[in-house]
């Protein structure tokens, strides 16, 4: 059992106001149990009547150590861990991961990964966006939405099973490539989701959309001006909903997004409702790189024939000496990474995700620093949440759509 | 195998009452709404319509501690949450079970460092566990109805013991 410190409550006197002291306000712990933080937050208010006065975030109950963790582990081994930090969005994390790797030892892409790994993680992209859909919708009693959204994540996750044989954590972006190219069936199977997704995003907007009561919870609610955003750090779906057309995927372009044509949704609001629509729009714009990825697939290697890096093919193994030595050099030792810090960053469903990465020569990364949205994001929750009442509270602590895994790591 | 199978046409049906409390106790388990990591996502899913844990009698998901029969431990419980665990284990009224989802719960996983709790029964006692990082909503309805096999075999004499 760790030890516990006992502390007097003298200590975090400085966080709450004069009033809250004296019993003008009163103070309401919300969480780390609690069906709308979205995991283990734990909220303080300090409340007028219902009105909330302050409100301090309290993170840290899900504090996992894995920055730590990958230290001790060789670059190949690492990445499982990355999968568990934001969990709606593994292949995001991996790919966030991978592209640190693969800066810092100079390794080269074929073109089909390429495509591969934009179709998945677009694809892990609507994933996540249900899943919040789904969660937003139960906060806002729309039992309903919860069901429709997983049904349609259900399909996204049997594809990600087709490609690597896992639903979840798939690890299967590697450095230098993918774990193994695509089976056949792959390209039929994301073409009738797409197909199917179409409607079913029109089905969700004729539910919620214009809704009015959905639209009396929403609007004019959790005002987040663009400049309050940039001065924190917000990015992602949150940022473009208050009017900057910031993504990643467009200004610092990676895995060849820059051969796609697609639209960065903004809405000027900076609201609750602002949020919700730019979401909704961002699946159709996922849907629309899907299509033209798979359409311009081509064909070819799914890994770098870089053997330093780069496992050989199993049926290599049994015929050059040459390779079997590759395979047990890199699985027992792990390749060695040179004496240089790099940074990469890319788009996650919640904004630029970052991973630092120190390499000290040898074959295991001296620091990892991860840059992650959410942490970000829930730090402006203060500011926007001022003056509203704790049930709008949970609409804004929906729309802004955190992730713990990815606060706490 | 339905009821009226057993009644027959006398409309009686005879049983001991140990297996009738603990019968009716498997039909109606309320989980406790409480996720943790990454598994309640996969508990979400459980719940969900493809794979829709209703069938067994679990709608119904508890926000409060208080009403609810079971806890799934969903996720890797670290150090700042293991207090929490235990207090909202501590609040559940009895007889209550616990579920230790994920390898994360059973055994703390991949993440063995200082802040996770190798096994989430250094806090609380775990019935059954369900292995996968994280387990298919299949294989955790499969731990569901091992749990329930267990409470069909358990006796009064066990209960009093075990919440004495």
């Amino acid at each position: 059992m760790s030890q516990i410190e006992e502390v007097s409550v003298d200590q975090f006197k400085h966080l709450v106001s004069e009033r809250a002291i004296r019993g003008e306000t009163m103070l309401l712990n919300m969480g780390p149990q609690h069906p709308s933080t979205h995991g283990v937050l734990r909220v303080l208010l300090e409340l007028d009547g219902e009105t909330i006065v302050n409100c301090i975030p309290d993170i840290g109950y899900l504090h996992t150590g894995v920055e730590k963790n990958m230290e001790a582990k060789t670059f190949q081994k690492a990445e499982v861990m990355t999968d568990r930090l934001d969990y709606m969005n593994p292949l995001g994390n991996n790919l966030s991961y991978v592209l640190a790797v693969e800066k810092l030892v100079d390794l080269d892409v074929p073109a089909r990964a390429q495509a591969i790994r934009v179709i998945l993680v677009e694809l892990q992209r609507i994933a996540s966006h249900m899943v919040w859909l789904g969660a937003f919708g139960l906060d806002l009693a729309a039992m309903s939405m919860f069901l429709y959204c997983f049904r349609e994540r259900e399909r996204i996750l049997d594809i990600f099973e087709l490609v690597s044989g896992q639903r979840m954590m798939t690890t299967y972006i590697r450095p230098g490539g993918v774990w193994r190219d695509v089976p056949v069936e792959f390209d039929k199977a994301v073409r009738e989701f797409v197909q199917m997704f179409h409607k079913r995003v029109d089905e969700y907007e004729r539910l919620l959309t214009r809704n009015p009561i959905f639209i009396d919870r929403l609007v004019g609610i959790g005002y987040l001006t663009v400049e309050t955003a940039l001065q924190y750090g917000v990015t992602g779906p949150n940022l473009r909903a208050s009017g900057s057309d910031w993504d990643l995927r467009k200004a610092r372009p990676y895995m060849g997004y820059e051969q796609y044509d697609f639209n960065i949704p903004t809405r000027p609001e900076g609201d609750t409702y602002a949020r919700y629509i730019v979401r909704i729009e961002e699946l159709r714009e996922s849907l629309k790189i899907i299509e033209q990825a798979l359409n311009k697939m081509p064909l070819g290697p799914v890994n770098s024939d870089n053997r330093k890096f780069v496992p050989p093919p199993r049926a290599e193994i049994g015929v050059s000496m040459e390779a079997l030595i590759h395979h047990f050099k890199l699985w027992t030792e792990g390749f060695p990474a040179p004496k240089n810090s790099v940074y990469s960053a890319v788009e996650s469903p919640r904004g630029e995700l970052g991973m630092y990465l120190e390499g000290d020569g040898g074959p295991k990364p001296y620091r990892i620093h991860l840059r992650t949205p959410s942490f970000d994001n829930l730090a402006v929750l203060p500011e926007i949440v001022k003056g509203h009442l704790v049930a709008d509270l949970v609409a804004i602590l929906a729309s802004i759509d955190i992730v713990l895994g990815d606060i706490d790591r | 195998m339905g009821v009226e199978q057993k009644l027959g046409n006398m409309g009686v049906v005879t049983t001991t009452l140990e297996n009738m409390v603990n019968w009716s106790r498997t039909n109606a388990m309320w989980p406790m709404l409480f996720g943790l990591a990454c598994c309640a996502i996969e508990m979400m899913a459980a719940q969900a319509s493809d794979y829709d844990m209703s069938r067994f009698g679990m709608e119904l998901m508890r926000a409060s501690p208080r009403q609810s029969d079971l806890m799934i431990v969903a996720g890797r419980c670290s150090k700042k949450m293991g207090p929490v665990l235990r207090r909202l284990y501590d609040q559940m009224p009895e007889p209550k079970w616990v579920i230790a989802m994920g390898d994360c719960a059973s055994c703390g996983g991949v993440f063995n460092n200082y802040a996770i709790f190798q096994g989430v029964d250094e806090v609380v006692p775990v019935d059954v566990y369900v292995a996968g990082c994280p387990p298919r909503p299949e294989a955790l309805i499969h731990g569901v109805l091992t749990l329930y096999e267990k409470v069909k075999g358990d006796t009064f004499k066990e209960y009093a013991v075990k919440y004495k």
